[in-house]
């Protein structure tokens, strides 16, 4: 714990600032993501929350350099930091690098890791596992194939897969789905990332199998002290991972800072909303769980001034549908970008 | 996986002989038989055959006998390598066709080589660049390939030829190597005459295959495997070519089986147009003459070839997707 707290004095591992990535389809403008902010930092866990369609894989594809036309990085930038070595800049802005340039390459997987959510499909059907694992430690070291064979081999041990020495030359679909997330992470922690984004990693599987994998992850944590930027629409699984949060609606922070923070004393509508929409064991039985009202607006018709203000108990007529809210501080370690906190 | 090929050489064999029994089935479908078509091709040329003399012909290639029995004898002899006579060229089955069986297999080998030569590498590409200008030019020159008869093609290409070049591009091998004994001089010389009837010929196909490649190349490079690959650090390149363009090369390894009986039957005019001595124009003429042992032979053969190419593209795809290799076993 001692460590911890020394290590979030430290400089963010990752810093990004006012990232704006938009898709440029033929019906319309989408701002999948529209001026976001946030850190991690080394060693700790952020979780990112917010519904589906709110932009969070398409932030943490943002700053793996991996979106899809149409989609493009309009604005902002997303600081790396590191040791300086070896003539290496200290800090780099990844929206800067060319997105197949050979620096982009090296950080990809070698710096910055990504597990998703698609298990079952997240493998090629036609190459052994060990195949694609040992094409990604041979991309960022410098090793033979039989030791990338070994490291391989050795991985898949480590997040708990036994018999790994057959394993590592099966077919995914020769896995079950906890497996094929297991050897997924182990694919993604070969060649020991600093930072590993993992994108609804768990909401494949099932709910045993969903707690195995959340362990293993906080273990493997513990054990290399890499940073996790943990997406998920699942609070739970925020509570329990995640040293601060970061939530989002319609592509923008609706309020950020620690855990307890925001699950004890949410400021932001939209989060309170959300905390009172998770059953929990001292709810009524029979009595139906409240519900956010309204539903995500079509990314193509955002609504002027607050995005969540149609879906706002809060509302303020003629403000909140008006003025776009700032991210700005409510409490020590806590931000909203609410109109109700503005100026106070 | 051994006991999956036994079974399925065991079933090539079926399927070549249930082949043989329907295309039997098949040429003694039109009403009369070769008598009568020869008793009018004589009437034609106005030499008028008598009862007496159509009978003996009838009683001479056991027309006279039951269908059945005519396929038994037939089977009996091929299984021996003995084709039979060819009614209308009074000469062995198998020397009428002779080298026609190699040269088509030939013409059809390189059209396939050109057509997957020129569409692997243009489906890719217009599957990555989506929308492109590149992928529109393509998509408009393949729909003009498919939709251009290739006949018209040959024809045209033999006139361009004959007026910009001055000479002949018809046939497969040069007037002095025509009718000369297999060397290596004349094999030079078809090498040199292919291309152009690989061209016509593949051309069709190349259309198809290249939509059917940027379809399933679209298909697979939105699979999250291939963004996995992308951000394990892999160049974009490389994440394609690896990954998806393997999983979209089954529909080409599948399609050999019935590549090659589609270019036959597809390129007998073109073989009459070009007068390339393929078995095409000889199955037509047999069809038409109904000499029942050759168009049987040629038929058979193809379906034999059919089955060969369906067990070979099963090989290649057992070699290529290891999913179906496991279905096997």
């Amino acid at each position: 714990m001692q460590t911890t707290l020394t290590q979030n004095r430290q400089a963010p591992l990752l810093s990004v600032r006012n990232l704006k990535t938009h898709f440029f389809t033929d019906e319309g403008l989408v701002k999948a993501v529209d001026g976001i902010s946030f850190d991690v930092r080394p060693g700790e866990t952020l979780g990112i929350v917010g519904e589906s369609g709110c932009g969070k894989s398409v932030a943490a594809r943002s700053i793996l350099g991996i979106v899809e036309r149409p989609g493009r990085i309009v604005e902002g930038e997303i600081l790396l930091r590191r040791e300086p070595q070896n003539g290496r800049a200290a800090e780099i802005d990844l929206t800067r690098l060319d997105p197949d340039g050979r620096e982009m390459r090296y950080i990809r997987g070698g710096e910055i890791a990504l597990v998703f959510q698609e298990p079952m499909t997240s493998f090629s059907p036609v190459h052994t596992i060990g195949n694609q694992m040992v094409e990604a430690i041979r991309l960022h070291r410098k090793v033979s194939p039989r030791a990338a064979r070994e490291r391989a081999i050795e991985m898949l041990r480590k997040v708990g897969i036994s018999r790994a020495e057959h394993r590592v030359d099966e077919y995914s679909y020769q896995l079950s789905g906890g497996l094929r997330q297991r050897a997924m992470i182990a694919t993604a922690l070969s060649c020991d990332p600093r930072l590993l984004i993992a994108d609804e990693p768990t909401t494949a599987l099932d709910v045993t199998t969903q707690a195995q994998i959340l362990d293993l992850i906080r273990s493997l944590q513990a054990q290399n002290g890499m940073a996790v930027m943990l997406i998920t629409h699942n609070l739970g699984v925020v509570a329990e991972m995640a040293d601060r949060v970061v939530v989002m609606y319609l592509g923008r922070v609706a309020e950020r800072g620690t855990v307890d923070d925001i699950f004890h004393n949410p400021r932001h509508p939209y989060t309170q909303a959300l905390l009172r929409s998770i059953p929990s064991v001292e709810s009524t039985p029979r009595v139906k769980l409240p519900t956010i009202t309204g539903s995500i607006p079509h990314p193509y018709n955002r609504p002027r001034g607050c995005p969540f203000h149609p879906r706002c108990p809060s509302f303020i007529p003629s403000r909140c549908d008006q003025t776009e809210p700032a991210l700005g501080p409510v409490g020590p370690n806590q931000e909203a970008s609410c109109l109700l906190y503005e100026g106070a | 996986m051994l006991s999956y090929i036994v079974r399925r050489l065991l079933l090539s064999v079926l399927t070549v002989w249930a082949v043989s029994m329907l295309s039997f089935a098949i040429i003694q479908l039109p009403p009369g038989d070769y008598v009568s078509a020869y008793i009018a091709q004589m009437q034609a040329m106005g030499t008028l055959l008598s009862e007496q003399e159509a009978a003996n012909l009838r009683i001479l290639y056991g027309l006279d006998q039951p269908v059945y029995v005519q396929y038994l004898k037939w089977v009996g002899l091929a299984v021996q390598g003995n084709f039979g006579m060819s009614m209308e060229w009074g000469r062995p089955v198998l020397d009428v066709i002779g080298d026609r069986i190699w040269l088509t297999l030939m013409v059809s080998l390189s059209a396939v080589v050109f057509t997957w030569i020129v569409a692997l590498p243009i489906g890719i590409y217009s599957a990555i660049r989506q929308y492109s200008l590149g992928d529109y030019v393509f998509t408009f020159i393949g729909f003009i390939g498919l939709a251009v008869p290739s006949f018209m093609l040959a024809l045209v290409l033999m006139y361009l030829g004959f007026v910009l070049l001055d000479a002949n591009i018809g046939g497969l091998f040069s007037v002095e190597y025509a009718d000369a004994a297999w060397s290596l001089d004349k094999l030079w010389d078809l090498m040199q005459h292919l291309p152009l009837p690989a061209l016509i010929l593949g051309l069709a196909g190349t259309a198809q295959m290249i939509r059917i490649m940027r379809a399933n190349l679209l298909d697979e490079l939105r699979k999250p495997y291939v963004v996995a690959a992308r951000a394990r650090g892999l160049s974009h390149t490389r994440s394609v070519l690896k990954y998806p363009v393997r999983v979209a090369l089954n529909p080409f390894a599948s399609t050999i089986g019935y590549l090659f009986p589609y270019i036959v039957s597809g390129s007998i005019i073109v073989s009459l147009v070009l007068s390339l001595p393929t078995v095409g124009p000889v199955l037509l003429k047999a069809l038409i003459a109904q000499d029942m042992f050759l168009a049987g032979t040629i038929v058979l053969l193809l379906g034999v070839m059919t089955v060969i190419g369906t067990f070979v593209s099963d090989l290649l795809l057992m070699w290529i997707d290891p999913r179906i290799r496991m279905e096997g076993r």
